[in-house]
């Protein structure tokens, strides 16, 4: 690897453009498919972090990681053989392409010459590089959002700001020529207040993040954020127990984005399509949602959490319609996945680290808006519930059963929002819940998320208008 | 010494003027086997080794501390970790309480938590196992439509850390698990099962079990209905009732406490839950599958009692926190990894056991519900608040036995009111990974939310 240790700044900064040079990539997977494999491929990452916490109103700790490395894996049939090593000398990478290749027991041998396409290399999009911004630049937004959020209410009694963000640099490289590279950064932004009043405390929580610079983060959407979190948490001191059944639940625009993610989004990843664990399995061209529902996932959309201009298999982004009308049209893939069906991936291979396998993952997964008025919407439900706000959720791809969370809720009373809700949960069954969608307004938005999957986490978007379910189960203890 | 504690401690010398010095180093060997429909689906393994280095400054007002972290022990990772570590102790805010822990005269026990069969057993004799485990779940019922995955996964760890203030401490585990997802079918109907046996080394494994409760919930799942919304008494198996204690342990964190994040704040000495319940933590019990001889800032474990036959005795502290709160370090300082400074944090719950097993507690509730598997928990558990909600499977109890399957429904109530509606403990306790371990618990007074 050529890289040199240089001072920029005052950090220091392993300067490296190619990760590892192309005739060390080309000699390691030809190693990976010397003992008879049908597939071979190398990513190698360098990634830094940095984050920075308040919290009393102090700042209570910046934090720096580094890590750099490199995982190979090794397709034999049906088999997967995997290594990784943080160690991006070429006899490391040797050693790593050796584990992985174990699995071609059965030597099939000959080595295979691998031709490597040139280098597509997509370079970041944001303006202002993490490692080019003053620590004390940071720690001043931090500090204007604690400001703001402890002036928003006597009753705010703690206020939490974290900003963290991540340069992540990576190659990939297959024995089918593919030859990639891309600079992701990534900021994030979380404001998390506590009130305190007589029936005990309540709290309040508002994320910005996006796959952008610290150009992203400007005063206004900080002290909104901050004026968010506060208010929220305020709001929620005189929320009652939410109900508990079925009623009409209308979710604002934006977090409620996250009932598709879980609804269907992970329903229609390939890996459980193929191993027939999803109700989604053999529904193509079917009917499985109201017709108000298109729905998409797009790897495309500039600046968002879920942005990626490759994914982490070197296919670039793409934005795929999986349900159109209420019809599926489409799951989503990765390499191997679409492999097994002679086809090609969606680009939604995607992996945490160079230590994790790639599998098939959403990137912004979101709603296509309606024509309906979101206001409209509000009035025409004489009883339900409005969803302002939701804090993840979780799904059973085999039986579609799936729940997500209510961070901020109102009771809809006479077609008007009234009452603050305590935090429930809701409950119900994806093929289901997506024939319940029976109004889509036009105040499309999106919301970040990390999505855990196997283990893995990745940076998500989910996106929708406001829109209406006739009818979902709420977790709450009022009768 | 261990190597790697010697290492730790010779890059202390590295410390500035004015400055103390943390290094925490780990690393560790990885095995991951994935079978399915009869050969290997995925094989790896792996190596790595991490650094994390704490540099603190005193100042007229306090101390600060700033951090860093690297995947690698290469000289020149280590060499950026230490210069980051340094710049970002100098954008913190003094703070009085800010510390690094000191020896404080408790001996640590001895604990043998690394099992060098690990290593020993052959990658092939590792395969054979989840191969085996698949075999044994699609071969174990006729209903068994799919094995989504069956895994064998093994680990083999040391850690040191070491400190300008006299810590030094170095531990070594090593860990395997199988874990298995079933699903059954019936009618076109799916449901699911999950099953996992844990232990030191592959000898301590038993496939029969992963395999069995796999194929046991996922089958005993068929036909599963939404019964209608109710009010009464939940009975969480002891999976589901460790999910409870690790999240009832988060609010009787100092930090937490001191912090005005906890619903237990001010409460020490009151009656806090059933006088059945009484909480430990205490990661110097062997058979706890996260004990431990030291915490995360290389202080001595030791048994705490937090609260007994109901009464709140007392929290967990680090070293910043118990200074905040007037008190000693209890030995609970846990981090993620090597990244960060350590919190306070429960490390080994276990709950007193009651008197009689799951089947007595049936008897005893008569009509019910038994929880099986939680969901949304991260979405619908609120520590700070109280607010308990979560999605759940089960079955259903009537004439105290277990009578048809439950889905598509949700259990509710508060946290603070869940301690205090503790029916009955059972004496079935499961030594489980994570940091609770536990055995059939009781609850009234829970809300079912169905059709």
């Amino acid at each position: 690897m050529r890289s040199v240790l240089a001072a920029t700044d005052g950090s220091l900064k392993y300067m490296s453009d190619t990760l590892v040079a192309r005739d060390v990539v080309q000699r390691v997977l030809n190693e990976s498919m010397g003992r008879g494999a049908d597939f071979a491929e190398v990513f190698v990452e360098d990634r830094s972090n940095a984050s920075a916490s308040l919290d009393q109103r102090r700042i209570q700790e910046l934090s720096s990681g580094r890590s750099r490395g490199a995982g190979v894996r090794v397709v034999v049939g049906e088999t997967t053989g995997f290594a990784h090593t943080a160690d991006l000398s070429e006899s490391g990478l040797l050693t790593a392409a050796r584990a992985a290749a174990a699995v071609a027991r059965e030597g099939r041998g000959g080595v295979r010459e691998v031709k490597l396409e040139s280098l597509r290399d997509y370079p970041s999009r944001a303006e202002m590089s993490p490692a080019d911004v003053p620590k004390a630049k940071k720690i001043e937004l931090m500090m204007r959002a604690d400001e703001v959020a402890r002036a928003s209410g006597d009753a705010i009694s703690q206020v939490q700001v974290g900003l963290a963000d991540s340069t992540r640099r990576f190659l990939v490289a297959n024995s089918e020529g593919v030859f990639a590279a891309d600079d992701q950064v990534r900021t994030r932004f979380a404001v998390s207040c506590v009130a305190n009043g007589d029936g005990g405390m309540q709290t309040g929580y508002r994320p910005l993040a996006a796959t952008r610079g610290f150009e992203f983060l400007t005063p206004e959407s900080i002290e909104e954020a901050a004026r968010g979190a506060a208010q929220q948490a305020i709001t929620k001191l005189s929320a009652r127990p939410a109900p508990s059944g079925d009623l009409p639940v209308v979710l604002a625009g934006g977090s409620g984005g996250i009932l598709f993610h879980e609804a269907c989004g992970h329903g229609l990843e390939a890996d459980a399509i193929l191993k027939q664990a999803s109700v989604y399995a053999g529904k193509v061209g079917e009917q499985v949602a109201s017709s108000l529902v298109t729905l998409v996932d797009d790897g495309t959309m500039t600046g968002e959490w879920g942005y990626l201009a490759v994914d982490d298999e070197g296919r670039p982004g793409a934005r795929n319609v999986l349900i159109e009308n209420g019809i599926l049209t489409e799951y989503m893939w990765d390499y191997l996945r679409a492999r097994k069906e002679g086809r090609n991936s969606s680009g939604n291979g995607r992996r945490q680290s160079y230590a994790h396998l790639p599998m098939v993952r959403m990137t912004n997964t979101y709603l296509l808006a309606g024509d309906a008025d979101a206001d409209e919407i509000v009035a025409q439900t004489p009883r339900g519930v409005y969803v302002a706000q939701l804090g993840g959720g979780q799904v059973n791809t085999a039986t579609g059963d799936f729940v997500f969370g209510a961070t901020s809720a109102f009771m809809i009373e006479n077609g008007r929002i009234t009452t603050p809700l305590r935090d429930c949960n809701l409950i119900g069954n994806g093929p289901e819940i997506l024939k319940r969608v029976d109004a889509v307004a036009t105040d499309f938005s999106t919301t970040p998320g990390t999505c855990g999957k196997d283990g893995q986490q990745v940076p998500v978007g989910c996106g929708q208008a406001t829109m209406r379910l006739s009818g979902i189960t709420i977790g709450g203890t009022a009768t | 010494m261990s190597e790697l504690l010697a290492q730790a401690q010779e890059l202390l010398a590295r410390v500035g003027d004015g400055e103390e010095m943390e290094v925490f180093l780990s690393r560790g060997v990885e095995t991951e086997v994935q079978a399915y429909q009869g050969s290997i689906e995925n094989l790896s393994s792996s190596s790595s080794a991490e650094i994390g280095i704490r540099i603190l400054i005193d100042g007229p007002q306090g101390a600060r501390v700033g951090t860093a972290h690297a995947g690698s022990l290469d000289e020149d990772a280590i060499a950026e970790a230490l210069f980051n570590a340094r710049d970002n102790a100098h954008f913190a805010t003094e703070d009085e309480f800010v510390a690094f822990a000191r020896p404080d005269g408790v001996a640590a026990v001895s604990l043998s938590l690394c099992d060098p069969a690990v290593m020993a057993t052959s990658m092939d004799a590792k395969v054979a196992m989840a191969i085996e485990l698949e075999a044994m779940v699609r071969g174990g019922d006729s209903r068994i439509r799919q094995v989504d995955s069956a895994n064998y996964s093994d680990y083999l760890a040391d850690a040191a850390i070491a400190s300008t203030t006299g810590i030094s401490a170095a531990l070594e585990r090593s860990g395997a698990y199988v874990s298995v997802e079933a699903i059954a079918s019936d009618g076109g109907e799916d449901q699911t099962g999950w099953g996992l046996s844990v232990g030191r080394a592959p000898g301590d494994l038993s496939l029969e079990t992963a395999a069995g409760d796999a194929i046991r919930r996922a089958t005993r799942m068929l036909g599963a209905v939404k019964p209608p919304s109710s009010k009464g008494v939940a009975v969480f198996d002891p999976r589901t009732a460790a999910t409870l204690w690790t999240i009832l342990g988060s609010a009787l964190s100092g930090d937490a406490v001191v912090r005005g994040r906890s619903f237990f704040a001010g409460r020490l000495g009151e009656d806090v839950a059933s006088p059945l319940v009484t909480l430990i933590d205490d990661p110097t019990d062997a058979r706890h599958f996260a004990a431990s001889p030291f915490d995360a800032e290389g202080l001595a474990s030791r048994r705490n009692e937090l609260i007994v036959q109901g009464r709140l005795q007392q929290f967990v502290y680090d070293t910043v926190s118990g200074r905040r709160a007037g008190v000693s370090s209890t030995g609970n300082a846990v981090r993620a990894g090597v990244s960060g400074s350590p919190s306070a944090g429960c490390r080994a719950l276990q709950l007193v056991s009651g008197d009689c097993d799951q089947e007595e507690i049936f008897r005893r509730v008569g009509y019910g519900v038994f929880v099986e598997s939680l969901t949304g928990v991260h979405s619908g558990v609120n520590p700070i608040s109280g607010d308990f909600s979560v999605g759940i499977t089960g079955l259903m109890i009537r004439d105290g036995v277990l009578a048809e399957p439950i889905r598509e429904v949700t259990i509710a109530s508060t946290l603070q009111r869940m301690l205090l509606d503790v029916l009955y403990v059972g004496n079935d306790v499961q030594w489980l990974p994570g940091t609770a371990s536990a055995q059939t618990l009781a609850i009234d007074g829970v809300s079912l939310s169905g059709s």
